[in-house]
C-alpha cells in the first residue's frame, strides 16, 4: 500500500525531532495494514504532537489541549468501522488526564500515540507531567518538587487492554504500532523520544540513557492480560439492542369525567422524606387531568432525599395556566414538619375560604384558613399512606377532584399488588369523616 | 386532543428525538438530570448513543466528534457545566460544528444552588468563550416551548453549522405541566447542507453563500476539521485577508439572517403606552400581570416575550416598542438583557426590574413596578 503522508505538506518538525521518526513509523503501519486514506482519522490536539494531522491525508481532527481522546470517542461510537488514531503528548496527557482514564477504563477501539519527549515543546520547553524531577527545563525549580508520571503504570491500573511502552530508536517500532493499530480496544503506547528544540538543549539525552532509565520501570510490550475484555463500541450496540424498544413513551391523559368544580385551585402537599408526597402530587395531578384540568406540578426536597421536607406545589385551572407559583393556595396538606417549615410563609396568606387538612397533633403557624384535624395514625393509617389517604378525603368532599378520577388515576398509573394496596387504603379511609 | 403531563427537560428530549438527534452526551448535574434520564430512555433503543462524560468538557467532546461524521448532537447542562463547555463551545464556533447545548439554569454565582431558579447566563451564554462571535440562543417560557424551539435549535445548527443554545431554567426544566401534543407546533425538519460534487473543501463556500456545505467524517472524502484558525481547506493559515474574511463570514452567517429566527409571542394590546419586555418562565408571570392590570385599572399593557435572545432582534425590539412612553424589561437576574434593550431602544425610557434569589418573580411584583416604578 502507498504512504498516507501528504506529499504537499512535508513533516516540518526541528531538525533531529523524534516526532518526525514516529511519523514515518505510523506511515509505514498504517501503510501495512492496507488502510486507505478516507478509513482513517488522525486526532489530535495542541502542541507538536498536534501537527500531525496536517501530514496526513487522511480524515482529520485537530480539538483543544488535552481533549483529543474525548473527540476521537465521539466519532468512533459514530463511525465504528473506522480507524480512530489519537496523537498526543506528554502535555496532552497531563491536562486530559480525566479523558485518558476514561478512555482506559472504557475500552473503546482507538490507538493513542503519546509522543513523549519530557517537556512542553510548542510554549518553550516548561514541565509536563513526564518531566523528570532533576532535569533542567525553562519551569525553574518547579519540576524538582513533582514526580514524573509512569504513564504506562497509569494505564495498565486504570484498565487499558493494550499498554506498551517504547522508545523512537527502537527498530520494530513499525510492527509494535501495527499491533497497537490492529488491537481491537484501546491501545496505549508510550512513545520516548527527545525534543530537540528545548529538552536536549539542558538535558544531554542520549538513546542509551532513554534505554537505561526505561530499564528501571516496568515493562510494557503489549497486552495486559488482566485487562483484556470486550471492546467498548460492539458491548454499547450488543446492549442497545437488548434494551429493546423505549420504557416510556409518554402516557397520554384524556379528560373523561366532569371536573367537580371547574375553577382554578391551587394546592400544596407537604410532609417529610418518604411521605410519598411527590408521587401523591403527581396522582392528584392526573386525577385532575382527567377532569379536563390543565395542571402544574413543582416539587421540593433536599439533595438529601431520604431527610428533610418533601413539597409538591399544584395548581388546578380549566384554562392553561400563566404563572406557576403558588402564593395563595385554596388548600394545604400539612403531613410534617419538615413540609410546613419549608413553606411556613404561606399560612398566613391563606383566605379563609381555604381548607388545611393537617396531621393531628402537628404544629402550623398561624392560618385564618379553616382546618380540619385528622388522626391518620388513629385510622391505622401509616405515614407512607397518608398522602394518598389526605387526596382521598379531598376527592370524598368533591373538591378538586372525585373519589372516581382518583381511582382511575391509580388505575392508570398502578399495577398488581400496589394499586389492590392504594384501592384498599381508599376503602379504609371511610372511616374518617369526609371534611366539609 | 393528546394530553401529557411532562417536564420541560423530558419535552426538550422529544423535540430533539423528533428533529433527528441520535447522540446525546452529559455530566449529570441538577436541574438538568431529567433531560439526560428521558434520552436515555429513549435514545438507545432508537439506535442511538447516550453517553456519560467523566466530565462537561469531555460530554460536549464527544459530541463535536460525534457531529462531525453527521450526526444531530445534543449536551444538557447547567451554569457551572457550561463553564466547562467554553473551551469546546469556540470550538464549535471556529470549526462549524453543529451541536445542541441546553442550560437549565439554576442560582448562581458558582455551584450556587441546584435546585433554586435563576436566569443568570444569559449574557454568559453569549459572552462565554473566546472570540466573542456570535451564537444563537432560544429561551423557551413552558413546556411547549421546550419541544418546538428544541426543533427549532437542531434546524438551526444544521442550516448554520454553529452552537444552538437552550437556555432553560429550572422552573420550566423541572416543571411538570399538561400539554396538548397535537397542539404543540412541530417545526419541519431540516437536514445539514451535503457537499454535492466537485473538489471538497471543508470550510469553502460558494458565491453568496455563508455557510459551507458538509461531508462527515468517516465518508468516502478525507475532511479535515480543526479548531485552529483556517482557511477554506481546513489548514492553517497566517494570511490577515483570509483570518479577517472568515471571522466575518462567521458572524455574517448568524447575524444577516437573524429575522428568520427570531421566534416571539407579543401580546399587543390597543392603545398601550407601556410595553414589559421578557423572557423565559418570567413571561408567565408578566403576562399574568398585564391581564391584572387590564382587568383592575383598564389600563393596557402590551408584552412582548422573546424566544430568540441572541442575536439580539433588533427589529422586533424597535417595532414592539414603537409608540411607547415606558419600557419595563422584567428578568430572573439583576439585570442583563436590558443592557441589550437599552442598546437598541436608546431615546426610549426603559426600566429594569429583576430578582435573583431562587424564587419565581410574581405577577403582583410587576403590577407594583408597572404601577408604582
Amino acid at each position: 500500500m502507498a504512504s498516507l503522508l501528504n506529499p504537499y505538506r512535508p513533516p516540518a518538525f526541528c531538525p533531529g525531532c523524534s516526532h518526525e521518526v514516529s511519523l514515518y513509523a505510523l506511515d509505514r503501519a498504517l501503510a501495512e495494514l492496507g488502510l486507505h486514506a478516507h478509513e482513517v482519522v488522525m486526532v489530535s490536539d495542541i502542541g507538536c504532537s498536534g501537527l500531525f494531522d496536517t501530514f496526513f491525508t487522511t480524515h482529520a481532527f485537530h480539538g483543544l489541549h488535552g481533549r483529543a481522546l474525548t473527540y476521537a470517542a465521539g466519532i468512533k461510537l459514530a463511525r465504528p468501522r473506522l480507524k480512530v488514531v489519537v496523537t498526543m503528548g506528554d502535555g496532552g496527557v497531563g491536562i486530559g488526564g480525566a479523558h485518558f482514564l476514561a478512555a482506559c477504563r472504557r475500552n473503546l477501539d482507538l490507538t493513542l500515540l503519546i509522543l513523549n519527549n519530557f517537556n512542553f515543546g510548542m510554549t518553550g520547553g516548561q514541565f509536563s507531567c513526564t518531566t523528570p524531577a532533576d532535569a533542567s527545563v525553562v519551569s525553574g525549580f518547579l519540576n524538582a518538587l513533582e514526580k514524573p508520571m509512569d504513564i504506562c503504570s497509569v494505564a495498565a491500573s486504570a484498565g487499558a487492554p493494550f499498554v506498551a511502552r517504547g522508545a523512537v530508536y527502537q527498530k520494530d517500532l513499525t510492527s509494535l504500532l501495527v499491533e497497537a493499530i490492529r488491537f481491537d480496544g484501546f491501545s496505549v503506547v508510550d512513545l520516548w523520544g527527545v525534543c530537540t528544540g528545548h529538552y536536549r538543549r539542558r538535558n544531554p539525552l542520549t538513546p542509551q540513557e532513554i534505554a537505561s532509565t526505561m530499564r528501571e520501570l516496568p515493562p510494557f510490550a503489549g497486552l495486559a492480560e488482566k485487562n483484556l475484555r470486550p471492546e467498548y463500541g460492539a458491548g454499547y450496540r450488543t446492549a442497545r439492542s437488548a434494551a429493546g424498544p423505549s420504557p416510556t413513551d409518554t402516557p397520554r391523559i384524556e379528560p373523561r369525567f366532569a371536573s367537580p368544580v371547574p375553577e382554578r385551585r391551587e394546592i400544596v402537599l407537604l410532609g417529610a422524606a418518604g411521605d410519598h408526597i411527590l408521587s401523591a402530587g403527581a396522582l392528584l395531578a392526573h386525577a385532575a387531568m382527567l377532569g379536563g384540568m390543565w395542571v402544574t406540578q413543582k416539587n421540593d426536597y433536599d439533595i438529601t432525599v431520604m431527610r428533610g421536607p418533601s413539597v409538591s406545589e399544584l395548581i388546578l385551572s380549566p384554562e392553561p395556566i400563566l404563572y406557576t407559583g403558588v402564593e395563595k393556595p385554596d388548600v394545604i396538606v400539612a403531613l410534617a414538619r419538615e413540609g410546613v417549615h419549608r413553606k411556613r410563609e404561606i399560612f398566613a396568606k391563606m383566605s379563609p375560604d381555604g381548607r388545611i387538612l393537617r396531621e393531628k397533633g402537628l404544629e402550623i403557624p398561624d392560618t385564618p384558613a379553616h382546618i380540619m384535624e385528622i388522626d391518620f395514625k388513629g385510622y391505622g393509617i401509616k405515614r407512607t399512606e397518608r398522602a394518598l389517604a389526605a387526596l382521598s378525603l379531598l376527592a370524598r368532599a368533591n373538591d378538586p377532584i372525585t373519589l372516581e378520577m382518583l381511582e382511575e388515576a391509580l388505575r392508570s398509573s398502578l399495577q398488581d399488588q400496589a394499586l389492590a394496596m392504594s384501592l384498599d387504603l381508599l376503602g379504609r379511609t371511610a372511616a374518617i369523616p369526609a371534611p366539609g | 386532543m393528546e394530553r401529557c403531563f411532562i417536564d420541560g427537560n423530558e419535552a426538550m428530549a422529544m423535540g430533539a428525538i423528533y428533529a433527528g438527534c441520535r447522540f446525546f452526551a452529559a455530566y449529570p448535574i441538577t436541574p438538568a438530570g431529567t433531560l439526560f434520564a428521558a434520552m436515555l430512555d429513549r435514545l438507545p433503543s432508537a439506535g442511538g448513543t447516550v453517553l456519560q462524560g467523566e466530565d462537561e468538557i469531555a460530554a460536549i467532546g464527544y459530541c463535536l466528534g460525534a457531529s462531525m461524521t453527521g450526526m444531530k448532537v445534543m449536551t444538557a447542562t447547567s451554569g457551572p457545566g457550561i463553564s466547562l463547555y467554553s473551551e469546546n463551545i469556540s470550538f464549535a464556533v471556529a470549526g462549524e460544528i453543529p451541536i445542541v447545548i441546553v442550560d437549565v439554569m439554576r442560582q448562581g454565582p458558582s455551584t450556587g444552588a441546584a435546585t433554586l431558579a435563576a436566569d443568570g447566563d444569559v449574557q454568559f451564554l453569549r459572552w462565554g468563550c473566546s472570540g466573542g462571535l456570535p451564537i444563537i440562543v432560544l429561551v423557551p417560557s413552558d413546556v411547549r416551548d421546550c419541544f418546538t424551539l428544541s426543533v427549532h435549535a437542531f434546524n438551526l445548527a444544521e442550516r448554520f453549522r454553529c452552537p444552538v443554545f437552550l437556555a432553560s431554567n429550572k422552573e420550566v426544566g423541572m416543571m411538570r405541566e399538561t400539554i396538548d401534543m397535537e397542539k404543540v407546533e412541530k417545526p419541519r425538519v431540516i437536514e445539514r447542507t451535503l457537499h454535492q460534487s466537485g473538489p471538497f473543501l471543508p470550510f469553502g463556500v460558494g458565491e453568496g453563500e455563508d455557510v459551507p456545505a458538509f461531508l462527515p467524517i468517516g465518508g468516502p472524502v478525507p475532511v479535515r476539521q480543526t479548531s485552529s484558525t483556517h482557511g477554506a481547506d481546513g489548514y492553517l493559515t497566517t494570511d490577515s485577508a483570509a483570518i479577517q474574511a472568515g471571522v466575518e463570514r462567521l458572524q455574517r452567517k448568524i447575524e444577516s439572517r437573524r429575522e428568520a429566527f427570531t421566534f416571539f409571542d407579543a401580546d399587543r394590546r390597543t392603545g398601550a403606552r407601556m410595553l414589559i419586555v421578557t423572557y423565559g418562565v418570567t413571561a408567565r408571570a408578566a403576562r399574568a400581570a398585564a391581564a391584572a392590570i387590564l382587568t383592575e385599572t383598564g389600563s393596557p399593557i402590551s408584552v412582548l416575550t422573546l424566544k430568540t435572545l441572541w442575536p439580539v432582534p433588533e427589529h422586533l425590539l424597535l417595532e414592539a416598542a414603537e409608540g411607547m412612553e415606558r419600557v419595563l424589561v422584567v428578568e430572573m437576574n439583576l439585570g442583563q438583557y436590558v443592557h441589550e434593550v437599552r442598546r437598541i431602544l436608546c431615546g426610549t425610557r426603559v426600566d429594569f426590574y429583576g430578582k435573583m434569589h431562587g424564587r419565581l418573580i410574581a405577577p403582583a411584583e410587576i403590577v407594583r413596578e408597572v404601577l408604582h416604578g
